[in-house]
């Protein structure tokens, strides 16, 4: 197997252990515990008092469009980070291919600061 | 060493740098916890911390592993128990998988892969799901609440930690880890070679972007509103008890260690002292000393950020993310661009 291919099989081995370990750790736990569940046990915690309606209410998302500017601007970090590595070869070509990226992008950022969009609602 | 491992067949210096991996997400998160979370956080408070097990109390945190090891595992009856189960071992791999990619000499390293920092910063943002996962199973309007705060929290500030590390990258032009690290040992400051170049002179902006992102990523005050204990009852860890909170404890606490190093090796020079051969067989020895002397000291400011600052609103932290960091980081990566083609 390739060098290369080796430290991803440490990176997979490595997470196995990971599991392993925790995974040991709770088993061990389980043999020392106490399990004694009682239906109070089993409620969730609502500041002391029943809880009232169904667990998964609906809740207001208000970071839905911080959401979708998230994937806008992770994608472009995707695209800025091969161009940094290689910035000494392209020199001035690079530099002014990706100031227009970057202008591009930051527009974007002001139209969405201009709509109002990054404020908490 | 690097004869000794030559030596070795494959398994066998796998299991070597699977144990010392282990060792190194383990110790430095408790070494973090003692230090910093029982002394520093005491002395400041003026008070002295705990003092019983051990000498100074050095032993606590192993009581307090013994302490969770004992108590019973509850699970809410309404919870997704699957879901609920497994949301703690998504975030330790994720903390766990972050380690890899950091050197600790020239020929110490776990993982030399050419994407290293790229690896670090997809790998780091696995914690989201496993927060989302944690807050939703619960089926408790609290832990779905603070997990909503964490995952609008933990994007908008994964931007800026990614975007503070391209200007690294410009500088270096490399993305694996110990390159950059060599780029820092072998650097010119405008000419100047005489400490190197730790990309903390020359990438000031970015290193404190980075620290900032760093704290909101870890959910530590001033930006744990996700985990605000008085409006949340600490949000998505609300439902977990026993080991399975202490999982997640161990979790925040690790990745707050495994960040220092990140930030160490990225900014301060890593594994390398200023006046040596970074090639020489020394640093092999010396190395992880160094680099775990880096990680504590900026360690001691992620901390005491979090121990002397209240908590910001949940509006101002979206504000400072978008509005301020976003765009001063894009500002630093067209600066840092033009300054390298320029020199």
């Amino acid at each position: 197997m390739s060098d290369f291919l080796r430290s991803w099989l440490t990176l997979v081995l490595f997470g196995g252990l990971a599991v392993l370990i925790v995974g040991a750790l709770l088993g061990l736990s389980s043999l020392i515990r106490p399990q004694r569940q009682t239906e109070q046990k089993g409620m969730i915690y609502e500041s002391g008092v029943d809880p009232q309606g169904d667990m998964w209410s609906q809740s207001n998302i208000r970071y839905y469009v911080f959401a979708l500017m998230f994937v806008l601007f992770d994608v472009e970090a995707v695209f800025i980070f091969p161009w940094a590595t290689r910035l000494e070869a392209y020199g001035v070509f690079g530099l002014v291919e990706m100031a227009i990226f970057i202008f591009i992008l930051a527009l974007g950022l002001a139209y969405a600061w201009r709509k109002g969009l990054l404020r908490w609602v | 060493m690097t004869l000794i491992l030559a030596e070795m067949a494959y398994w066998q210096e796998t299991s070597i740098r699977l144990l010392v991996g282990l060792a190194a997400v383990l110790l430095p998160a408790g070494t973090l916890v003692y230090l910093f979370l029982f002394k520093m956080m005491s002395f400041m408070q003026s008070r002295l911390g705990p003092m019983e097990a051990g000498p100074y109390g050095s032993m606590q945190l192993l009581a307090e592993v013994g302490k969770f090891l004992q108590k019973e595992d509850l699970v809410p009856r309404a919870a997704d128990r699957i879901v609920f189960k497994l949301a703690p071992f998504v975030v330790l791999i994720s903390t766990f998988l972050l380690v890899l990619v950091i050197p600790a000499g020239p020929d110490l390293w776990f993982i030399d892969v050419d994407t290293g920092i790229f690896l670090a910063l997809a790998v780091s943002s696995i914690s989201v799901i496993g927060i989302l996962m944690a807050g939703w199973a619960s089926a408790s309007k609290y832990s779905l609440m603070g997990a909503l705060r964490a995952t609008g929290q933990l994007i908008a500030y994964e931007l800026p930690l990614v975007l503070a590390v391209v200007g690294v990258v410009i500088q270096a032009g490399t993305l694996n880890v110990q390159n950059i690290v060599m780029a820092q040992a072998t650097g010119e400051i405008f000419g100047y070679g005489g400490i190197g170049n730790p990309f903390i002179f020359t990438q000031f902006v970015g290193f404190a972007i980075f620290l900032i992102a760093v704290q909101a990523e870890l959910t530590q005050p001033p930006f744990d509103m996700p985990v605000a204990e008085s409006e949340l009852v600490t949000g998505y860890l609300t439902e977990y008890s026993g080991l399975r909170f202490l999982m997640f404890f161990i979790g925040e606490f690790a990745t707050a260690g495994i960040f220092s190093a990140l930030a160490a090796t990225l900014f301060l020079g890593g594994w390398y002292v200023p006046g040596l051969d970074p090639t020489d067989g020394l640093f092999n020895v010396i190395g992880p000393a160094v680099l775990f002397a880096k990680m504590l000291l900026v360690a001691f400011l992620i901390f005491w950020f979090r121990f002397t600052y209240p908590r910001f609103r949940e509006d101002q932290l979206q504000k400072l993310a978008w509005k301020v960091l976003i765009p001063l980081s894009l500002i630093n990566i067209v600066i840092t661009g033009v300054l390298k083609v320029v020199f």
